[in-house]
């Protein structure tokens, strides 16, 4: 196939297509925030007329001196890959990820310590915490995932990225639905659905957003050279689609009106708390799981420079992972008013869950046989075997908690707090954060990281953090969970609820010591990376990781 | 495919012939125990199927051959615990408060239930020591706004205070700034008249005195020591719900304050209200 067909380049039709859709939005937006009763509905007008204002420019500028051609590198394979999109990716990674870092770390001292919540609305922990949750899942987690798929995709099918303007439309879309949705959460806007608190004309905008993502994706994987497509992509795919579909589903909704922010869900009292955890069981499986497994699926053989090690374990592996996956959510309202047939596929999906997942980790540790010996000099990848472990860990302690002997004692304590962590800390942070080290080198083609040793310290440093962290949640769930099943020798509960609750100031302060040793981390690996784009690479790689080991 | 399949050096494995990017895929066989122990996850599940309920139908679901649902482990569950506590819990039920006092198991085990539905339900209110706090009252001191001897207590804590119950205790003090009783000049000085009851760096007025008898006294009493039957506070005992600086004494007399303690018949079962009247009794104030 000649190169000439893929030529960068944007048609004036297409941009004025955009820019009619951007302007007739704004204009939209300008009669919401004239019609609404609230000051904070108001707010969020102005922050989309404002987005909107911004993407028209941009749009028009595009190819703007050039005829519409659009500037790219042609790389070694003879493509033009579309990299600008992936380096503003990363860099959103990054900020997110210490914004996510930083919010968690303020409401993990709230728990310790009341007084912190400073008696305003804005900063109190019921606000902070979807703005917490929000941040490190969708604008930490959503943003890396946007930017490693746009670059494994182009890769693994030797493609420029599908679209010109469709991609950036998808980048800067995502990051208007996170500045709408935190922004919202300050302001008091929430339909209260944990993972899910946006509104619905935010949900509505994200639809819109996801559904150009998958198309881009489509559009590259269906410009493909190679003959068949890569794990990666089959992974990035079901997350895709899948999100999509939780997102349709669990957000269907009634608004009050179409100028005001409130809107009432179509689902009430046990429909609507399965189908809540239907979506938040699988955000965790297709977002945080099948998401990041695609990054592993990438990043892994390319950093050991091993084939994958097993073909079939990934057919097997993923088919069952994503089969199983979907039922596994019952397993959140064990001993509810959930219909105990609920509950107990539920808890057997979930058991017959752990073995998929394991492939995975099966997978990724054993593409580096015959690379071992690179783990004593290779921070980055030693990160992401660090990653696998927790992933390991954490997708045997999910079926183990699911079991409901073990949930009676385990649910609504901090046990589920520490196993999420070291699911997100451990596996998502860690994977991500090893593609991120991946990425920056490749994208701003210098040698190697500014420093490996600075990586060293960054995966002790955090891994610190975790080990307080998901340590002092073991303990205090335990704890609390045998004190609220206490019974004294007159057959009265032993601890009033309050009792259980004081009993936790230590370990929440010991957790949120952890929070902040990750976040400090995260803070090294930012330095890290900005100084590798400056590029004051001072030694060849192997030579400083010598001598961090030593 | 088969063409460019090649053997990887290192494991001795053939590849699959496909390459991205590099990234090639060795044709490994699937680990076995990794295999067998996903097969035993299934095949437990199915057993589970079928003993316990789980696959739904079209309008029932299936129940399974142990037919155990959680209500029936529930009703199991406090079935035991019923008759752990029935022998006392009877003999609770059928002896009057003061009986209950004066005879030492019994009052053992209502001691005992009576802390422990306490701290989780009086607590929130009134602090888990019983201390109080501004608008609640301190249930260890020998104030009492509507009476200190078991019965009173037992029908302050079945009724409530302004609650829903119909024979709720009640009372209604006037806001005399908000219903124009009085002017601001007038309730500064009622209240100087009340605070140099116990304070004497307050003076007392002959007009603030004479304001007292005519708009306090007949709830609080000329004295100024309360009068239960009305729930109204003795004023002269330096115990203060709401405060006893004097802009708090004066924002209760120019607006009023009306607590609300709700009732419990109804919530609590009537053995633990009395456990609880017991266990209150017993903090330090009882009469």
């Amino acid at each position: 196939m000649n190169d000439q067909d893929y030529l960068p380049r944007v048609s004036g039709f297409s941009k004025s297509l955009v820019i009619m859709a951007l302007g007739l939005g704004a204009v939209l937006m300008l009669i919401v925030a004239g019609q609404t009763s609230t000051p904070a509905m108001q707010v969020h007008a102005l922050i989309m007329i404002v987005a909107f204002l911004i993407g028209i420019m941009f749009t028009a500028n595009m190819g703007f001196d050039s005829d519409g051609k659009i500037d790219a590198e042609k790389s070694a394979a003879g493509i033009y890959y579309n990299d600008k999109i992936v380096k503003v990716g990363v860099i959103a990674s990054v900020f997110w990820g210490v914004v996510g870092f930083l919010v968690g770390d303020v409401i993990a001292w709230q728990l310790s310590f009341p007084d912190l919540n400073f008696d305003l609305p804005w900063t109190n922990f019921g606000r902070l915490r979807p703005l917490h949750t929000s941040a490190v899942i969708f604008a930490f987690g959503g943003t890396v995932l946007l930017t490693t798929s746009f670059y494994a995709v182009q890769r693994t099918c030797k493609a420029r990225l599908f679209g010109e303007i469709a991609p950036w439309f998808v980048f800067w879309g995502y990051q208007l639905f996170i500045v709408l949705a935190a922004s919202g959460y300050v302001l008091g806007i929430t339909q209260s659905k944990e993972y899910a608190e946006p509104e619905w004309y935010v949900d509505l905008w994200l639809t819109i957003v996801w559904v150009v993502y998958l198309i881009v994706f489509l559009g590259t994987l269906w410009r493909r050279k190679e003959p068949h497509i890569y794990v990666a992509n089959w992974f990035f795919l079901a997350f895709i689609v899948t999100v999509a579909m939780l997102h349709v589903i669990h957000n269907i909704s009634i608004p009050v009106a179409l100028v005001e922010s409130r809107s009432y869900s179509i689902f009430a009292g046990v429909q609507g708390a399965l189908i809540q955890w239907w979506y938040a069981h699988n955000a965790v499986g297709f977002f945080l799981t099948a998401g990041f497994l695609a990054i592993m699926y990438y990043f892994m053989p390319k950093r050991a420079e091993r084939p994958v090690y097993s073909y079939r374990l990934s057919i097997v592996h993923f088919w069952s992972l994503i089969f199983l996956y979907i039922w596994a959510g019952p397993h959140h309202l064990h001993y509810t008013a959930l219909p105990d047939w609920a509950q107990n596929l539920g808890m057997t999906f979930s058991i017959m869950l752990w073995m998929p997942s394991w492939g995975g980790m099966i997978n990724g540790l054993m593409t580096l046989s015959g690379a071992w010996d690179k783990l004593r000099t290779d921070p980055v990848l030693r990160m992401m075997v660090w990653s696998l472990a927790f992933y390991g860990m954490s997708t045997f302690e999910g079926p183990l908690m699911s079991i409901k002997a073990v949930n009676g004692l385990s649910h609504y304590t901090d046990w589920t707090i520490g196993h999420v962590h070291s699911g997100a800390l451990g596996w998502v942070g860690y994977i991500s954060f090893a593609a991120l080290y991946c990425l920056v080198p490749w994208l701003w083609k210098k040698k190697s990281l500014y420093s490996l040793k600075l990586v060293n310290w960054h995966l002790w440093i955090s891994t610190a953090g975790i080990v307080l962290y998901i340590f002092s949640m073991w303990v205090a769930g335990v704890v609390k969970g045998l004190m609220w099943r206490a019974y004294d020798s007159l057959g009265f509960l032993e601890y009033s609820f309050v009792e259980s609750v004081v009993v936790m100031h230590w370990p929440y302060i010991i957790r949120a010591v952890g929070g902040l040793l990750y976040l400090a981390g995260a803070l090294i690996m930012a330095y890290n990376l900005w100084k590798t784009v400056h590029g004051e690479t001072e030694q060849e790689p192997q030579a400083l990781a010598d001598k961090a080991v030593a | 495919m088969s063409d460019k399949n090649e053997i990887d050096e290192v494991t001795g494995t053939a590849t699959t012939g496909h390459e991205w990017d590099g990234i090639k895929e060795l044709n490994t066989p699937m680990p076995r125990w990794w295999l067998w122990t996903y097969y035993i996850t299934v095949i437990w599940s199915i057993g589970y199927w079928i003993v316990y309920p789980s696959w739904p139908l079209i309008d029932d679901y299936v129940k399974g051959i142990w037919g155990t649902t959680q209500r029936q482990v529930v009703a199991e569950q406090l079935e035991v615990a019923m008759q752990e506590r029935a022998v006392y819990g009877e003999r609770l039920m059928n002896s009057d408060l003061e009986t209950i006092r004066s005879t030492p198991d019994l009052l053992n085990f209502a001691m005992a239930g009576g802390r422990a539905s306490y701290g989780d339900n009086c607590a929130g209110c009134h602090g888990s020591g019983a201390q109080g706090s501004i608008g609640y009252p301190n249930l260890n001191d020998d104030e009492w706004l509507w009476g200190g001897t078991l019965d009173d207590i037992h029908t302050t804590i079945t009724v409530g205070i302004r609650s829903v119950h119909e024979d709720t205790r009640f009372n209604d003090m006037p806001a005399f700034l908000r219903d124009e009783l009085l002017s601001e000049e007038e309730i500064e000085e009622v209240s100087d008249y009340v605070l140099s009851l116990t304070d004497n760096s307050y003076r007392a007025t002959e007009n603030g005195t004479m304001l007292f008898m005519d708009n306090c006294a007949v709830c609080h009493g000329e004295d100024a020591k309360g009068l239960r039957e009305f729930g109204a506070p003795d004023l002269t005992d330096q115990i203060w719900l709401f405060g006893q600086d004097r802009d708090a004494v004066i924002d209760v007399v120019s607006y009023s304050r009306k607590g609300v303690m709700p009732t419990w018949s109804g919530r609590l079962d009537p053995t633990t209200i009395k456990a609880l009247a017991v266990y209150v009794h017993s903090l330090g104030g009882g009469e």
